[in-house]
């Protein structure tokens, strides 16, 4: 409401009176013709699951990350994803700080009605155990710049940021079973998310008494409109959502036409996101070699740990989890000594959602960790016990391992629990 | 799950394009300008309509056309599970947001300038399509209120389940996971105001869907125009004309 109010008040009689009349010789104020879509880029960020994608003067950010929590009750073997909205006041001079808006509200619902009931990401592969541990994806959505049609922009940032986020592996190990390893992200490839097609929403404007359709609109435009329709497709022509919420009424035909456009222009958006993302994936593969550089070790394992403290952001360890994480620790200092460089080789996966049997559980079945994390740690790094090359180097990479190890661990965990830490720095002197 | 039988009925007895029995109150709230209950079989919603009045919020005030504004609820008690659920949720606000832009496209705002119209909906009893009991509830209840507007707007929703087209989704045919295709219609104009979908569903097989729905809003439209015309004859007996 605010929204819409704010901006038809920058607008003039005659600005919108202007863009009616042009529109009727088929010119729009942009240059553009009816039916184009605006230029489209997309940029991925340094890290997976992060993307801004420009349309026009449009800017949205997209960014996904993922976190092991308790399924839903009605879907123990289903992990979830939920999507959050955030208009910033610097996009727009209408947007206000606070709780989100009903547009931003609306925004999110869209994409969110697209991605969920067209079951475009496949949420039973992200189930861990069933009914106990599921990956719940989280897609944030922050528009930077509203330069016009936000939906179909943040639809395109939620699949691109979709499709580079890899979640680390997990498996289920240990003596019974029911122990669950998380691998961090340089030992493991992580995985990417199954997405069965990519929905793409494109939305129409109508404008002026004739109702001309414009796809695409700019800002300006939709101070002007008096309606519109987001419609959802995929490449195969399916419908996947469709949204028209009031405004000016239109005919059935004009509907009709109107989709089999989008299904045109969701084709060409499909395979530029496919393009862009695949370039990501190459250069990503690309940085990886360069991985095993030792003299980038350190940042790399920066890297991987950053990666992870954001999985585990917001995660609440209870007492148990974090003596098993105090034993890991020294543990993994142990293992540091024997050529170690790889990230941090065992973290805490126990999030909120883990039940207290299945701690006692995996408890009990941790009998000697001690020498399973040195068989871990030196299946990790083959590559750097059998290189021969100056071991003054390996060294000195291994010193500031140790040093940025306990840098590190001062970060988040620590936060969680201060008194483990005065625990920990006794048990290290 | 099977949702049309061999013989063609679907769970509740009925056949895949028959609707739920309709039912309309006009003047369900006394102190409000006007007011319905309208009811798709166990669906069940109140509207009631202030105005047009003073703006309340001067700073919201509209110089050339009225402001509406709606408000959708849903009862504690209108679903099966009795749940608490928190007031601006993400999905009433969202259906409240809609039903507001369907209200204004219908309204003749523009005879009604620095005013404001209210319109409040509250479900209660939920048995699916309750976005579409809501629209013909409030367009009942503008019409009771005598706000000028240039059509009635009607809706009716649609779905796909067991490769067949099934008019007016109950609760259990709603939550099946299948298509779900809501329409909202200006019946004398025949266009389409409101369309709102989800699940996917090939193009052709949308088009009929859609068309069901359509026709699901023309035989609403035509109820509320008799349940409209009976109650002004019974304001013309009451007055002795």
């Amino acid at each position: 409401m605010e929204h819409k109010l704010a901006n038809s008040l920058i607008m003039t009689v005659n600005e919108k009176k202007f863009i009616e009349s042009a529109l009727l010789s088929d010119i729009r104020v942009d240059g553009r013709r009816p039916f184009d879509y605006r230029n489209l880029t997309i940029r991925f960020g340094s890290e997976d699951g992060s993307a801004e994608v420009q349309l026009g003067q449009t800017q949205v950010l997209g960014f996904v990350t993922g976190q092991l929590s308790q399924p839903y009750r009605d879907r123990p073997n289903e992990g979830s994803f939920a999507i959050y909205t955030e208009f910033s006041p610097m996009a727009d001079p209408s947007f206000e700080p606070g709780r989100p808006g009903e547009t931003a509200i609306e925004l999110g619902r869209i994409v969110d009605r697209g991605l969920r009931e067209s079951r475009a990401v496949d949420t039973e592969s992200l189930c861990v155990i069933a009914g106990k541990l599921v990956w719940s994806i989280r897609i944030d959505l922050h528009i930077i710049d509203n330069g016009g049609n936000l939906v179909d922009a943040a639809n395109i940032a939620a699949l691109a940021a979709l499709s580079t986020f890899r979640r680390p592996e997990c498996t289920l190990g240990g003596e019974d079973g029911q122990e669950l390893i998380v691998h961090p992200p340089d030992e493991r490839e992580p995985l990417s998310l199954i997405l069965h097609h990519f929905p793409v929403a494109v939305t129409f404007g109508f404008i002026g008494k004739e109702n001309t359709v414009v796809i695409d609109p700019t800002h300006y435009e939709e101070a002007v409109m008096g309606g519109s329709m987001t419609a959802t497709l995929n490449i195969n022509g399916d419908v996947c959502a469709i949204q028209k919420a009031g405004g000016d009424a239109v005919s059935q035909t004009v509907i009709m036409q109107c989709l089999r456009i989008a299904s045109v222009k969701a084709g060409d958006i499909t395979s530029k996101i496919k393009d862009a993302v695949e370039s990501y994936n190459t250069q990503r593969s690309l940085r990886k070699i360069k991985r095993h550089n030792p003299d980038q070790q350190g940042s790399s394992s920066d890297v991987a740990k950053r990666h992870m403290e954001r999985l585990t952001v917001g995660s609440d360890q209870s007492g148990i989890a974090s003596q098993f994480n105090e034993h890991d620790k020294t543990n993994k200092r142990n293992s540091t000594l024997k050529g170690f460089s790889g990230g941090p080789a065992s973290w805490d996966p126990y999030s909120k959602g883990v039940d207290g049997d299945a701690l006692r559980i995996s408890l009990a079945s941790r009998v000697a960790p001690v020498d399973k994390q040195k068989e871990e740690s030196s299946q990790v790094n083959p590559e750097t016990k059998s290189n021969p090359k100056s071991s003054e180097t390996n060294s000195i990479a291994l010193t500031r391992e140790v040093g940025l190890e306990k840098k590190q661990s001062k970060t988040l965990k620590d936060a969680v629990k201060p008194k483990h830490k005065r625990r920990n720095k006794s048990n290290a002197s | 799950m099977e949702y049309v039988s061999p013989e063609g009925l679907r769970l509740d007895g009925r056949r895949p394009m028959e609707m739920r029995q309709l039912r309309a109150e006009l003047g369900a709230v006394s102190r409000a300008d006007g007011s319905a209950v309208f009811e798709m079989g166990n669906t069940k919603v109140i509207a009631a309509v202030y105005g047009p009045r003073e703006v309340q919020n001067r700073s919201q005030q509209i110089n050339d056309k009225a402001l509406i504004r709606c408000e959708y609820t849903m009862a504690n008690f209108s679903t099966g599970d009795r749940m608490r659920k928190p007031k601006g949720d993400r999905r009433s606000t969202e259906i409240s947001l809609v039903i507001r832009q369907t209200m204004e496209a219908c309204i003749m705002t523009h005879l009604m300038p620095r005013s404001q119209i209210d319109i409040f909906v509250q479900v209660l009893q939920a048995d699916g399509g309750t976005r579409s009991a809501c629209i013909n509830a409030a367009t009942l209840a503008l019409a009771d209120a005598g706000i000028p507007m240039c059509d009635l707007v009607t809706s009716c929703s649609a779905g796909y389940l067991n490769s067949t087209p099934l008019l007016d989704l109950n609760y259990v045919e709603d939550s099946a996971g299948g298509p779900d295709v809501t329409v909202g219609i200006l019946p004398k104009l025949d266009k389409v105001t409101l369309l709102q979908m989800d699940a996917k569903l090939p193009m052709d097989i949308f088009e009929n869907v859609m068309q069901l729905a359509t026709e699901g809003c023309k035989a609403v439209a035509n109820y509320i125009r008799e349940v409209l015309l009976e109650n002004t004859k019974q304001l013309e007996n009451r007055r002795g004309v």
